[in-house]
């Protein structure tokens, strides 16, 4: 019989080997699935994860990286520190929706006036359009002990009928022709999010998302905050007694995550996007869930995780176009990717033993 | 290096590069919004792509890239297949519009065609299909078919697209049947066959016989068998399959006529920038096979309409027509002008709801 | 506005069969919840149900082979949740995430020659007199089967959480797997059993979208109900009728939404295409006096040590 036993201490060397067993078997899987299909498996893996680094076009694709990966970094970092404390914000993809509107909006009241406090405007109504989404469900916790996993998500719903309505109506381009969506942002020069280093792909967002990074890695190491929120994760009776406030720890927790995906969302419509469309989101909020737990909650691997997972949509889109893959078979690849990385951590946190042992 | 400049030194080489070598085949790419599997927009615009690979064989290799979000990551793509040396690439979704201006920039040498958006430049057409010609002779049979005189429309979101296809539908219907009422319900979204089931059902529980969709699934097609009685059209595609009745007849976006010809004209070097806008003539827009269920009379008087504005004799949006709020918008025997029509953003004279803003 | 044109009867009628979906993958996530495993792969769940269910009855002609390959299937794609979360010991959201991923695409994958076929009709059950019956006859006697089977679902449920010694033991799993560990129940074993039933149950309500409430295949045409099934098991407290009463009253809003829309009514249909969401929070602030609350070992990791 096959038996686990919980290591004293996590391997620190398990926790390295994991995420490149896990790939190295997501290549092998994923192989044979794209074998079945008639495709060359090993011109598959090589498109997916070595064209977009290293391959003939790689100049445009590594700063594209960055431009997929960091909202999802940004918003996973938010995600992360609730997680931790079991406060389950699933709705980001809606604070991620208002803080575009709320952003945008403001950035297109002032058009078409040229000034440098339009920007650091748009950003701080992001944030708080964002904040104040996922306030709904933090607020509703706290003072009825509401579900926030549900009103968040509900609240998914409802940000996505206001944007259709939004484009439709309110931020409607007005040169446009009558066609939904707003004015291009790109093309307006005060409210433009481009890339600080031209060609780079390193706009605003990107930086912010590294901020994160580092802001969540001491506020969790370093700082009183970061220590009531692992408490309360690890013993909320304990946490309790070492006087942690549930209530605000909720409402620092929603509020954070909610500011950090409002501020995804601005910089998004801001740059890469350029317009406020009923199409606008595009499942961020959902991926970065993954993402937080594929980083396992850590700042560090979340960047990499959101580096990895850009990495496979960018890869999986050339696959599709160089080799005629369909898109299901690269998201079901990626599904094998999250099984194993999720499925070989077991072996950072315990030991695998052979030996007869009763089932539990 | 600025990156401009490098993409597009590096888009020169490879179209230098392709001009040697793709003598013989020209790369076209597709980049489509939905999954090929959606049975509807995306896939009528992959049958397309097929016929272009059936019309050209070995002289034109084919690629896409399907369900590609509007934004960052349709720019990406574009971008991609611009460098992997497409000669011509289709963008097809209305959102697609900016960034295939984007790309177009960076690449002077690629072909670009965007479909359903206003915006061009040199290297960028914009085409589009002329659907309310379609809505017109559905709206026709549509007035004759109905006896509650009650015909449901489902639409997806209030753009000039869905709008022009009702007031196209009702001033026909109108037109052979004064008494015709119009009931209109927006789904608020481009995809949910189960809200469409629904919308289907609420319509016809409410008096309609005849259901009008601006959505591309079948659900209302189904709903309406189970009721028995109520006349549906088929949209996107034929629907042949709910045929010969609920499914009476149906309009079909046939994009493989445009494709082929701008493909051999990026072949024979004579592409230039243009703005389609192509209707039944061309066979951009198809009206499928009218069913027996329809009286030969109503089916005569149809595709005698269909005849008439093929032929460019009638236009279907031609005054006297007054909009809703009752102020004059065409004068007796005006026809609309495209620029009008391109962005309709209001609902003609005898139409009941607001459109939502 | 002419609000007389919506029918009452025909209302409730049609809100049945717009929840049965919805109804069935929620139930089947109720009892996984009950055993304290959170498995958020509903909706990858449904999809794939939804296309086994059609290209089943397409290629046997029988929607009851249909629906047993459905919920097969959906109960095969769970198991891929069970090696994760039971054996692996990995975090329950992020599988349960990944397998709506992984399930999305898998669907897709199978459905490619299925696009635009008309699958077989599913029949009504007609019962001669009563479905003639006003009012009660198009409620209560004029539906297909999985409509019946869904009710009949909730109410074995609910008798056998709460009366057999099955759901005893499955409640006790799931309020503290320690201590039923300790009685000697085997944990693991029994979470694996519920989890296949619910991979089964959503299966089935994936199959009911693509062959009796649209009825054909398209990619990704479940379009979120997973997701409210989910938000149903949170509303409903873990309570089966209450499942059923929350299914009834989305559905219903959705379906009072479109009524209210058709028959002109002046409220801008984006706020009406709100409303289901919002009257659910509403809902839920209200129902939140009762503090019966989660099962207590929900979503949390189970490894026996001895």
């Amino acid at each position: 019989m096959v038996r686990l036993e919980k290591r004293a201490e996590p391997s620190r060397a398990w926790s390295m080997a994991t995420p490149v067993v896990a790939v190295l078997a997501t290549m092998i899987a994923g192989g044979l699935l794209f074998a079945a299909l008639g495709k060359d498996p090993v011109e598959a893996i090589r498109t997916i994860f070595w064209e977009p680094l290293f391959g003939e076009f790689s100049f445009y694709y590594r700063p594209q990286l960055v431009v997929k990966g960091a909202p999802l970094v940004l918003i996973a970092i938010g995600l992360s520190l609730g997680f931790k404390a079991g406060i389950w914000n699933i709705g980001a993809e809606g604070q991620y929706i208002i803080g575009a509107l709320t952003g945008a909006g403001v950035g297109l009241a002032f058009y078409p006036m040229e000034s440098v406090v339009i920007f650091p405007l748009m950003v701080l109504a992001g944030a708080l359009g964002g904040w104040a989404w996922a306030m709904i469900p933090a607020v509703l916790k706290t003072r009825f002990g509401t579900n926030e996993i549900l009103v968040s998500l509900m609240l998914v719903y409802v940000a996505e009928q206001l944007l259709a309505s939004m484009s439709l109506g309110l931020l409607k381009n007005p040169e446009g022709y009558g066609f939904p969506g707003s004015r291009n942002l790109q093309q307006y020069a005060s409210a433009h999010n481009g890339d600080l280093i031209a060609g780079s792909g390193l706009h605003w967002g990107a930086a912010a998302a590294l901020i994160a990074v580092i802001f969540a890695y001491v506020l969790l190491n370093r700082h009183m905050t970061g220590f009531h929120i692992r408490l309360t994760g690890d013993a909320p009776r304990a946490a309790r007694f070492a006087g942690v406030s549930p209530t605000r720890l909720v409402l620092f927790c929603m509020g954070v995550s909610g500011a950090l995906a409002g501020l995804a969302g601005l910089f998004e419509v801001s740059g890469p996007a350029g317009v406020v469309s009923i199409d606008f989101n595009v499942g961020y909020g959902f991926t970065a869930i993954i993402v937080a737990f594929l980083g396992r909650l850590h700042p560090v691997g979340i960047l990499l995780a959101g580096a990895l997972m850009a990495l496979t949509y960018i890869g999986g889109d050339i696959a599709q176009s160089n080799l005629g893959l369909p898109s299901a078979a690269i998201q079901v690849f990626q599904g094998m990717l999250l099984f194993f990385l999720l499925a070989f951590d077991v072996l950072t946190n315990f030991r695998i033993r052979l030996g007869a042992s009763e089932v539990a | 290096m600025k990156i401009t400049a490098l993409l597009a030194s590096a888009a020169m080489a490879l179209g230098l590069a392709s001009a040697a070598v793709a003598d013989d085949k020209t790369k076209v790419g597709f980049v489509y919004v939905g999954p090929v599997g959606d049975g509807g927009w995306t896939y009528e615009h992959d049958q397309g792509r097929l016929a272009v690979e059936e019309a050209f064989g070995d002289k034109v290799e084919t690629v896409y890239v399907e369900s590609v979000a509007e934004g960052p990551d349709s720019e990406r793509v574009m971008t991609q297949m611009a460098l992997e040396g497409a000669d011509l690439i289709f963008t097809t979704s209305f959102g697609y519009m900016d960034p295939t201006i984007n790309v177009a920039k960076k690449f002077p040498n690629v072909k670009f065609e965007h479909a359903t958006g206003y915006k061009r430049a040199d290297n960028v057409s914009t085409y589009s299909a002329r659907f309310y010609e379609g809505r017109a002779v559905q709206g026709t049979i549509a007035g004759h078919m109905t006896k509650s005189n009650v015909i449901g429309y489902i639409g997806s979101f209030p753009i000039p697209e869905v709008i022009r296809g009702i007031n196209a539908a009702y001033i026909h219907a109108k037109k052979v049947n004064p008494d015709v009422e119009f009931k209109i319900v927006w789904a608020f979204t481009w995809f949910d066959p189960a809200k469409e089931a629904d919308a289907a059902k609420v319509l016809i529980e409410q008096g309609a016989d005849v259901i009008l969709q601006h959505t591309d699934s079948t659900a209302p097609q189904a709903a309406a068998q189970a009721a028995g009685n109520v006349v549906t059209f088929g949209q996107a595609s034929d629907m042949a399959e709910y045929g010969p009745f609920p499914r009476v007849s149906s309009i079909i976006d046939n994009w493989a006529p445009y494709y082929i010809a701008r493909t051999k004209a990026v072949m024979d070097g004579t592409w230039t920038s243009v703005d389609t806008w192509d209707g039944i003539a061309p066979g951009m827009v198809g009206i499928g096979e009218i069913s027996d269920a329809v009286p030969a009379e109503v089916k005569a008087e149809a595709l005698a309409l269909k005849e008439a504005i093929a032929s460019g004799e009638y236009h279907p949006f031609t005054g006297p027509l007054k909009k809703q709020d009752g102020s004059d918008w065409l004068a007796a025997g005006a026809v609309a002008d495209d620029g009008t029509l391109a962005g309709m953003n209001f609902f003609v004279e005898g139409l009941t709801g607001d459109i939502p803003q | 506005m002419d609000l007389s044109a919506i029918n009452p009867v025909q209302l409730i009628a049609f809100l049945m069969v717009a929840a049965t979906p919805v109804l069935l993958a929620a139930i089947g996530e109720l009892v996984v919840e009950k055993s304290g495993v959170l498995n958020l792969g509903v909706e990858g769940m449904m999809i794939t149900g939804a296309i086994a269910g059609f290209a089943a009855t397409v290629e046997s002609g029988s929607p009851a082979v249909g629906f047993v390959a459905a919920a097969f299937a959906g109960a095969l794609l769970s198991c891929l949740f069970v090696v994760l979360t039971q054996f692996a010991l990995a975090n329950q959201v992020a599988s349960g995430l990944a397998l709506t991923l992984f399930g999305l695409g898998l669907s897709a994958l199978m459905g490619q020659t299925y696009v635009g076929v008309k699958p077989p009709a599913t029949g009504k059950v007609d019962i001669p007199v009563l479905s003639d019956l006003p009012v009660v006859g198009p409620i209560l006697f004029n539906h297909d089967l999985m409509v019946y089977f869904g009710i009949a679902l909730v109410a074995a449920t609910w008798a056998v959480l709460k009366y057999t010694r099955a759901g005893l033991i499955l409640r006790a799993v799931g309020e503290n797997h320690d201590a039923a560990h300790a009685l000697g129940y085997k944990v693991v074993r029994i979470r694996i059993l519920a989890i296949l039933f619910g991979g089964a149950c959503a299966g089935l309500g994936g199959a009911y979208i693509s062959l009796i409430r649209v009825p054909q295949w398209t990619e990704g045409m479940t379009a979120g109900v997973g997701w409210i099934a989910l938000a149903l098991v949170v509303f409903a407290s873990w309570k089966p009728w209450r499942a059923l009463l929350g299914a009834y009253l989305f559905g219903g809003v959705t379906v009072v939404q479109l009524n209210l829309q058709a028959a002109g009514v002046a409220i801008p249909v984006e706020y009406l295409a709100m409303s289901p969401y919002l009257i659910t929070i509403v809902v839920l602030v209200i129902l939140s006096a009762d503090k019966s609350s989660a099962p207590a070992a929900l979503g949390r990791i189970f490894h026996a040590s001895r």
